[in-house]
């Protein structure tokens, strides 16, 4: 299906989230949709699969204009999107989830059902247990079945947002070949939106570029890495070399640590991370990195063995206590675990202090945070609310919240859904974090990022710490098999 | 106790759950959809004593039971408009209810306390009503108690077993995901939110006319929260929150028998024991003990056991929805 978009306009009061977007999407071919965070990517996605009407212009499906009332009108017309998080039920059997919404009687035929979803599953070479449910799949899994799902429900286009975060090696390279299968021998339009410019070089054919709500650019594939990113940042936005580091005293010691909880046992922890060591921690979503990282906060007790920080023994500690003696952990959740929505800038820096006296000096802390706003390139003001600001400001928000000197510093996917500028000066200053001897240890879901930054690896698979690499003699693929449990 | 005395003590504890069974299961499909009506109190309270009422003023048993409908849908109407449309809290609004059907009934009812109106009358189904044991406790009845074995029934076959109870549990997990399927979620929790409200107040009616004939202040008052309280101790599943409308029932029933064997007992006593057993229920179900507990039995009884203890709420309980 050829899917032509003329002149697609979204303003959200005076933002111009999409400003005059005109593009077209041939039958059999997988295009990418680039650009840094806020440069209209989700908007217009949204706008083709039915989420949102634009403020104005036209959407033609083979050269017909047509208008979707909801996702499931456009899905009926042909168009279905997977969302990073799949829209699915949780606690659902497999096929209730797959069978709602498919028709309007009342009956459930189960028979049909199974048999069309194994059918279609075979054909693109996934595996779904029909009789599991969905809380007890992979994020892999859950995106394999929503794309069934999509395509028995007709979908000849095709909208995949950040598909690869948090699969494993082998289901990325499951959901590519489908990919291809879909474009090449059945006519159907794939759409990718990514930020890994390496996956879509790998599986793309021609990329549209947006800054700022516009078209920039569009450009064949493969090319340099180089061209695409001149063209969503309208300069080559220059990476910071990774500092030289020398190894110091162990900080963190993680002694025959055990961690249970009910859906899992994270067995004989030893770790040992110096100072001014960057650690990460690699795994698929749920295999016992969160639950240690978890541990060495405070957050949760360790079953068995003991914690030592800076040569104290820490085990058993609470999380303030900690906090107090130089660890600081930045949740994944900016907004839900580690800001409060309805609080200013200002306000969030006085209960980062560690000095509480009863009386609050708003002048003087309106001019720290404004320092810190200059300091940490935050585009905000004081009394700004931190719902406010965009994703990456939040991050940096967090990040000038944090008080020095640190010990350890705990960090949950540091840069996700940071576009690579953002990524990029997150690192620089994390960076500068460790010249000060300050441990990092980190979980992402990005392996990229992982080698890039790390000094070395802890690999989790289903609870265990099968393995420590050395980041520098380790490559993404590689770890993207250890953490599918790999030899 | 000989067995004849025990089989009208079963039978009346059936009796006396199934008005308790009807409000249940009209705020399982209310919760699912992800509505919390808490007005159940003040609804059922507003029911019984208009359903009397009306019932005893058109001499119409019937008549009774549609005005106490009426007004169920009424109370629910007021919450699912406050809530959805309003985007006001639905607690907020569901306690207020409470208060305003507990003052209203009994200022509205003040000149029919203590007379006599209709029942409904007694009806056992042929044959099924000879079977030994089984027939006079369940068969030896009336409507009332017929209606609510077959909403159990019904209720669980609705919601698991066809599409539009999918799309009404869709509703209450994961709205987003059901609109994206196509589900009209708002319109679909108006009506599920007013059609529970509407067999809450059938469970209303059912008290005055039937199960605790007659109307006086607060005649009922206390049984909305104990329905409140089934639903979530039966897990929003209709057939175990049957379960817990009978337990009660039989606990109650225990509590009197043990009255009369001691009588120098305060009756305070033992009619605290359904309330006990009902706070130690809820403390367990889903619990680390319970899970603890779980996990000392043999591997292949893990599963089925997590399933009958382990309830979660649906997920979308009580937050708002907006397209878009």
């Amino acid at each position: 299906m050829q899917v032509e978009l003329r002149d697609i306009r979204k303003y959200f009061g005076r933002v111009k989230a999409n400003d005059g977007i005109s593009l077209v999407l041939k039958p059999g071919k997988i295009y990418a949709l680039v650009g840094e965070n806020g440069a209209g990517k989700s908007t217009l996605m949204k706008i083709l699969s039915g989420y949102q009407p634009p403020t104005s212009g036209e959407i033609l499906l083979d050269g017909q204009p047509v208008r979707f009332h909801s996702p499931a009108d456009a899905l009926a017309k042909g168009v279905g999107m997977l969302y990073q998080d799949p829209l699915d039920m949780p606690p659902f059997r497999v096929i209730d989830n797959y069978l709602l919404g498919r028709s309007n009687s009342v009956r459930l035929n189960y028979k049909e059902a199974r048999n069309e979803l194994e059918g279609l599953s075979k054909r693109y070479g996934f595996e779904i247990d029909v009789h599991a449910t969905i809380d007890s799949l992979s994020m892999g899994e859950r995106q394999q079945l929503e794309l069934v799902r999509l395509l028995a429900g007709g979908a000849q286009v095709l909208i995949l947002d950040e598909p690869t975060t948090g699969i494993s090696a082998e289901q990325k390279e499951i959901l590519f070949e489908s990919m291809r299968k879909m474009t090449r021998e059945e006519g159907k339009t794939v759409i990718l939106v990514s930020h890994k410019l390496e996956e879509v070089q790998e599986l793309c054919v021609y990329a549209y570029v947006l800054r700022r709500g516009q078209l920039v650019g569009e450009q064949e594939l493969p090319c340099l890495n180089e061209q695409l990113v001149e063209m969503m940042f309208g300069q080559v936005p220059k990476r910071s070399q990774r500092p030289p580091f020398a190894v110091r005293e162990p900080v963190l010691e993680l002694q025959d640590v055990n961690i249970e909880t009910y859906q899992i046992t994270v067995p004989d922890i030893n770790l040992s991370v110096r100072a001014g060591e960057i650690f990460g921690l690699a795994g698929l979503e749920g295999s016992g990195q969160r639950l240690v990282m978890q541990a060495c906060s405070g957050l949760v007790a360790p079953a068995k063995g003991r914690v030592r920080l800076g040569g104290q023994d820490v085990t058993g500690w609470s999380y303030h206590r900690l906090q107090k003696f130089g660890m600081a952990y930045v949740p994944a959740g900016r907004l839900e675990e580690g800001l409060v929505a309805g609080l200013t800038l200002t306000e969030h820096l006085v209960l980062a202090r560690p000095d509480k006296k009863f009386f609050v000096d708003w002048k003087e802390n309106r001019q720290e945070m404004a320092e810190r706003i200059t300091t940490y390139q935050i585009v905000g003001r004081p009394e700004s609310t931190a719902d406010q600001l965009s994703g990456g400001n939040q991050q940096r928000l967090l990040f000038s919240l944090l008080n020095t000197p640190l010990k350890l510093l705990l960090l949950e996917h540091p840069t996700r859904g940071l576009d690579v500028r953002s990524s990029d000066y997150i690192w620089q200053l994390l960076y500068k974090r460790r010249d000060h001897g300050t441990a990092i240890l980190f979980i992402s879901a990005d392996l990229d990022e992982i080698i890039e930054h790390c000094d070395r690896i802890a690999v989790f698979s289903g609870g265990v710490m099968s393995r420590i690499l050395d980041a520098r003699e380790t490559t993404a693929e590689e770890l993207g098999h250890f953490i599918g449990g790999q030899v | 106790m000989n067995n004849a005395q025990l089989i009208a003590v079963l039978a009346s504890i059936v009796l006396q759950a199934s008005p308790l069974i009807i409000a249940v299961c009209g705020e399982i499909l209310t919760e699912r959809s992800g509505v919390v009506n808490l007005s159940l109190d003040g609804t059922m309270l507003m029911a019984a004593m208009t359903g009397f009422v009306v019932g005893m003023l058109t001499n119409n048993v019937w008549a009774g039971f549609a005005v106490g409908a009426l007004v169920g849908a009424i109370f629910a109407s007021i919450v699912a408009f406050g809530s959805i449309r309003l985007n006001q809290s639905q607690v907020a609004i569901g306690f207020v209810l409470t208060l305003l059907g507990d003052d209203l009934s009994a200022f509205l009812g003040q000149n029919y306390t203590r007379m006599k109106g209709v029942t409904v009358p007694h009806y056992g189904i042929p044959i099924l009503k000879d079977i030994p044991v089984i027939g006079p406790i369940f068969f030896n009845q009336d409507i009332v108690v017929y209606f609510a074995m077959f909403l159990i029934v019904g209720t669980w076959w609705w919601l698991n077993k066809t599409q539009p109870g999918l799309k009404l549990r869709g509703s209450g997990e994961r709205p987003t995901a059901a609109f994206a399927r196509g589900v009209d979620v708002n319109r679909l929790r108006y009506v599920y939110t007013i059609l529970g409200g509407a067999l809450v107040g059938i469970a209303g009616a059912a008290y005055s006319l039937d199960v605790k004939i007659g109307w006086s202040d607060g005649h009922i008052r206390g049984m909305g929260w104990i329905a409140l309280a089934i639903v979530i101790f039966g897990g929003w599943s209709p057939i175990r929150g049957a379960f817990g409308a009978l337990l009660f029932g039989a606990t109650k029933a225990l509590a009197t028998i043990l009255q009369r064997a001691f009588p120098e007992v305060s009756v305070v006593a033992f009619n605290s024991i359904p309330w006990l057993l009902m706070i130690l229920v809820l403390l367990a179900v889903g619990s680390d003990y319970t899970e603890r507990g779980i996990k000392a039995m043999p591997k292949s009884w893990q599963q089925p056991l997590r399933r009958v203890l382990r309830v979660s709420p649906p997920m979308a309980l009580g937050t708002p929805f907006k397209e878009g």
